[in-house]
């Protein structure tokens, strides 16, 4: 069957076709202008970084067989024996590990708490006065900008060795980072439930009582967990620096090369990630259908 | 109503037959039982007992707790003026460091998680195995810390920025191949199509009808990742990887605290600009409704 394609005649065809190159050239032209920022900005950062590609290349069979060493001897024959030599400290690090998860729980709790405080003064439809909000919310900023580890080291030269500077550390960092998401979810609340308690003349703790916190509390749940699951990867490298949980045996094991170790703590530290995840998602599963069924 | 001279008010009172109906027609409004608030009281008491339990399983001491408030609150008065003493060059070149170690470790994890975007992402690869297992991989990947990443590469590559960019590199592919593989099984199927049905081949397809649509949205991932990166990087000096931390924690353990000062607000301010820039940078990419605005 012929099929019809309607070709225009010559005298206009082609301005469109000489437009059609033109806005190709300049697409091209721009692709190429960001193509030599970023190349630039790799340079100059290759630069900065020390980046020796032979080197990395000469060494790169060390990273294979760093990969090789940690991985347990485990014979088929004598499966048992192997494993329990794999994990012969394993009712220490189990411990550490539990340690590891109650530090985030804490951290989690204290600084979900301080962003549930804070997090009404900083949304901009419940608090009119600009110099409150303002200052709540660079208070949040400031504590979700420095990094935990950074708190979790100073707080180890102020509050000693152990677990206490590790979850005050995520504690303060989690206060910033929910206390923004939790700011955000109060400013996309309905506001007729407020005007309704303010017009009965509710004070402004009762208004934020009945008003805001029954359309918030199912989402705020949702976020700490998300929260919580990050808090227990933090929680587990805040050892490094002497805050407590498995993290200071890892850091022990990696720097003294005990190479089977290394396998058997970051298997834990995977495993327990992966379960905290899994139980973490069938939880906000739950909390948000409760919030969509309503 | 506290002065009952002022001008009579028009008050909504329902009538008493009203009140009857409406009870009997609402019983859960009027008294909603005490079902609601007892599962309230229990998982609230619940968490409050969990973390008592979590304290004394961690030995938190309350009187170590009020003494190194005290020690902080002396600290930080020793931290006024932030003061670089006569490092200020050191820590500028750090700071280039920290920078090339976000910059490079986005881009490169970015590169290498790309194909793995297509590959783990069910519309691409119909096999559930395939899927299935790079799936787990990635997840892995991301369930270890980028601190630990950090330790292993300088155990392997040696102390320095270098180890920095490939530790952040690893963790990225984790991060950036999950999402790279969310954001190409939710675009649309119809310019794909249109490519087969034109006679293209499975890789022209992917190139004419899938790349141009996820593009942008990776473009502004990788900006956003960059934006958390580059708080990651200043940390990763902590366990020897070049940047910023590496100074930080060098100035804590010596506890000159008028550099900790200084080394921080250069964090702050590094952060808050490339915060700034990267987001005028996304919206410029998608547009300014699509954007998680900071």
């Amino acid at each position: 069957m012929p099929s019809a394609i309607p070709i225009l005649p010559e005298g206009q065809l082609a301005p469109q076709l000489a437009r059609y190159d033109a806005a190709l050239r300049s697409r091209r032209l721009k692709s190429f202008a960001v193509a030599l920022v970023i190349g630039v900005c790799i340079v100059l950062s290759a630069v900065m970084g020390e980046v020796k590609p032979a080197v990395f290349v000469q060494n790169s069979g060390r990273l294979g067989d760093y990969f090789w060493n940690i991985a347990p001897v485990l014979r088929p024959d004598h499966l048992g024996g192997d494993l329990a030599e794999w994990y012969w400290n394993l009712d220490h690090w189990l411990k550490l590990l539990w340690d590891t998860l109650l530090i985030a729980y804490l951290g989690t709790l204290l600084g979900g708490v301080g962003a549930f405080i804070l997090c009404f003064l900083a949304s901009a439809n419940l608090v009119r006065s600009p110099f409150i909000r303002l200052t709540a919310r660079r208070f949040l900023e400031f504590c979700r900008t420095v990094p935990e580890l950074v708190f979790a080291l100073l707080f180890v030269v102020a509050f000693g060795l152990g677990p206490l500077p590790g979850v005050l550390a995520l504690a303060i960092h989690t206060m910033g980072a929910l206390g923004k998401l939790f700011a955000e979810v109060v400013e996309n609340i309905d506001m007729k439930p407020v005007d309704g308690a303010t017009a009965a003349g509710a004070t402004w703790v009762q208004t934020v009582r009945f008003a805001v916190v029954p359309q918030v509390n199912s989402n705020f749940a949702s976020y700490a967990l998300l929260r919580f699951e990050i808090n227990v990867r933090e929680a587990s490298v805040m050892g490094f620096v002497g805050a407590g949980g498995i993290g200071q045996d890892l850091i022990e094991a990696i720097r003294k090369f005990y190479y089977s170790d290394v396998s058997a703590i970051l298997l834990l530290i995977i495993a327990t990630v992966m379960i905290i995840d899994l139980v973490t998602e069938r939880l906000r599963h739950r909390l948000i259908g409760m919030e969509s069924g309503r | 109503m506290s002065d009952p001279s002022a001008a009579p008010r028009a008050r909504i009172s329902p009538a008493p037959g009203d009140v009857a109906r409406l009870a009997a027609a609402y019983p859960a409004a009027l008294d909603p039982g005490i079902g609601p608030k007892l599962q309230a009281i229990a998982s609230i008491g619940f968490a409050v007992l969990l973390a008592i339990y979590a304290g004394w399983q961690l030995g938190l001491d309350f009187g170590r707790l009020t003494s190194g408030i005290g020690q902080l609150l002396h600290f930080i008065t020793l931290m006024m003026p932030p003061d670089p003493g006569t490092q200020l060059p050191l820590y500028i070149h750090a700071l280039g460091e920290t920078l090339a170690i976000a910059f490079l470790g986005t881009l490169l994890g970015a590169a290498i998680a790309f194909p793995f975007g297509f590959l783990a992402a069910k519309t691409v690869i119909p096999n559930i195995f395939a899927h299935f297992m790079v799936r787990r991989v990635l997840d892995t990947v991301r369930g270890i810390d980028k601190l630990i990443w950090a330790l292993i590469y300088v155990t392997v590559v040696g102390l320095g920025p270098f180890a920095g960019i490939l530790a952040i590199a690893t963790s990225s592919i984790g991060e950036f191949g999950k999402l790279f593989s969310e954001a190409v099984e939710a675009l649309d199927r119809k310019p794909v199509e249109g490519v087969t049905a034109a006679g293209g081949s499975k890789l022209e397809a992917v190139r004419f009808g899938m790349l141009p649509q996820v593009l942008p949205v990776l473009a502004s991932q990788l900006l956003y990742y960059f934006e958390s990166n580059a708080r990651q990087s200043t940390i990763v000096g902590i366990v020897g990887a070049g940047g910023l931390g590496l100074h930080l924690a060098e100035q804590i353990r010596v506890l000159e605290w008028n550099k900790v000062s200084f080394l921080i607000l250069m964090m702050l301010v590094m952060v808050a600009v490339i915060d700034f820039i990267s987001s005028r940078l996304r919206f410029a990419i998608i547009g300014r409704n699509a954007g998680t605005d900071q």
